[in-house]
């Protein structure tokens, strides 16, 4: 027995419909579709909104049945002319022979035509999934020229924030570009935080010491080169990071401050 | 629901049926064989080939395999590649670059009366770029899913998962619940 919304919930479905699956993996899902109605529902739920997907990418709502069924009758249409002259047997057995031999040779040859056109395919095949690496690629290295050339601007400034008790070897570093009101978060050499618990940028202004919550960094890139691109309009004399409670907090919990650092004047 | 009955008598070469069959699926598999070429006129070839295979060839779809609709998509999806090859198209100026399905529906200003335009649209806006991905390999491109996961290089057990919140926001968004 399999348990039906874990297995609906795993997404095997889906594949089914697209036929991505391997014949025998396709062959089993059926067996359990016959067995539970339920993914037999899910199954059609899938299969219709794919329907509704791929028939919005038609440019236009193809030729009517009438030409296709022109087609299925002609090719049914093909007549052999008889042969009816005589022949003495010698020639006609010939005659088979050299089209046998003839049949052989084609059907040879259809053979090694067919083991060429899949070896086409499956080249084909990896040119496109090497297109799309590449495209990939090219996207990434965009992003971290950017992120480069950003860092590399000369009005920068560098702002690094240093351990505080809590965890002596945490080091953070702010980047901070003062004219476009931005700033460039390393936050790599923080530890990995607990559960349910979240790093937060706090600009400070120093005299009163006055924290501005400058947002939460949760959401980690999926290069995991853990930098965040943060807008900072405020005149910040200090930034610091603390540990909050999931969503952040309003004010900073000073306890759980990791790092801290003074912008140089 | 998958028309069992009528796909019998299409199986047992029964014209009427034929043309129910064709009525119900040509313009989704339509869509899959121009996401492939991008040419409308090479396109309604290849189609029409498709029809005459599925027909030539109806015996060979057995239901224990799968879906009918998936029994087209894969002849489909093979006969146009099938097609990537021929001097037409390397002839035909179209965009031979791989093209996401979302770029053609972005381009299109009139919806067939068949589908939920408002909906697809709705779509389109609030996919995000992994599922654009994923949906056009796994889904127009009958990529496996190893495939997928090298080509967009994450994790190939996410996948499966990936794949299904994106199907499942289209779901949502066309009320397919």
């Amino acid at each position: 027995m399999i348990n039906s919304q874990e297995y609906i919930d795993s997404g095997v479905l889906e594949l089914y419909v697209y036929g991505t699956l391997s014949e025998a993996e396709s062959r089993e899902v059926t067996r359990l579709i016959a067995e539970h109605p339920e993914l037999l529902v899910e199954v059609e739920r899938i299969e219709k909104g794919l329907q509704q997907l791929s028939n919005a990418t038609a440019p236009y709502t193809p030729s009517d049945f009438k030409s296709i069924y022109h087609k299925i009758k002609t090719q049914n249409g093909e007549n052999v002319i008889p042969l009816s002259r005589k022949r003495t047997p010698l020639t006609s057995y010939l005659g088979w022979a050299a089209a046998l031999v003839l049949l052989a040779g084609l059907g040879y040859q259809f053979a090694q035509n067919k083991k060429l056109e899949d070896k086409i395919t499956d080249i084909q095949r990896e040119q496109v999934l090497q297109e799309g690496r590449t495209q990939m690629t090219q996207e990434r290295l965009v992003q971290t020229e950017t992120l480069l050339d950003a860092l590399r601007n000369k009005d920068i400034i560098t702002v690094p924030l240093k351990a505080q008790e809590i965890a002596p070897d945490a080091y953070a570093a702010v980047y901070w570009d003062k004219d476009a009101s931005k700033t460039y978060v390393d936050v790599r050499g923080l530890p990995q935080p607990p559960k349910g618990k979240v790093y937060q940028l706090w600009s400070l202004t120093l005299d009163p010491l006055t924290p501005t919550n400058m947002g939460v960094l949760d959401q980690y890139d999926t290069r995991g080169t853990q930098l965040f691109e943060i807008d900072n309009p405020n005149t910040s004399q200090a930034f610091g990071i603390t540990l909050e409670p999931k969503g952040g907090s309003d004010t900073p919990t000073l306890e759980e401050l990791y790092v801290l650092g003074v912008v140089e004047p | 629901m998958q028309p069992d009955q009528l796909i019998e008598k299409f199986q047992q070469k029964d014209e009427s049926a034929f043309a129910k069959i064709y009525e119900l699926y040509s313009e989704s598999i339509f869509g899959i064989i121009y996401s492939v070429l991008h040419n409308q006129e090479l396109s309604e070839e290849v189609l029409q080939d498709v029809f005459l295979k599925a027909w030539n060839n109806a015996a060979s779809y057995t239901p224990e395999k799968g879906r009918f609709f998936t029994w087209l998509l894969n002849i489909a999806r093979n006969a146009a590649i099938d097609k990537t090859r021929s001097k037409a198209f390397k002839n035909s100026k179209q965009n031979q670059n791989a093209a996401y399905f979302v770029d053609i529906l972005e381009e299109k200003s009139s919806f067939s009366s068949r589908i939920d335009a408002i909906g697809i649209k709705k779509y389109i806006e609030v996919l995000e770029p992994i599922c654009k991905k994923v949906i056009h390999l796994l889904f127009f491109k009958g990529y496996t899913q190893k495939e997928t996961a090298e080509a967009l290089e994450i994790p190939l057990g996410t996948v499966k998962t990936r794949n299904r919140i994106c199907i499942n926001k289209l779901r949502e968004v066309l009320d397919i619940k």
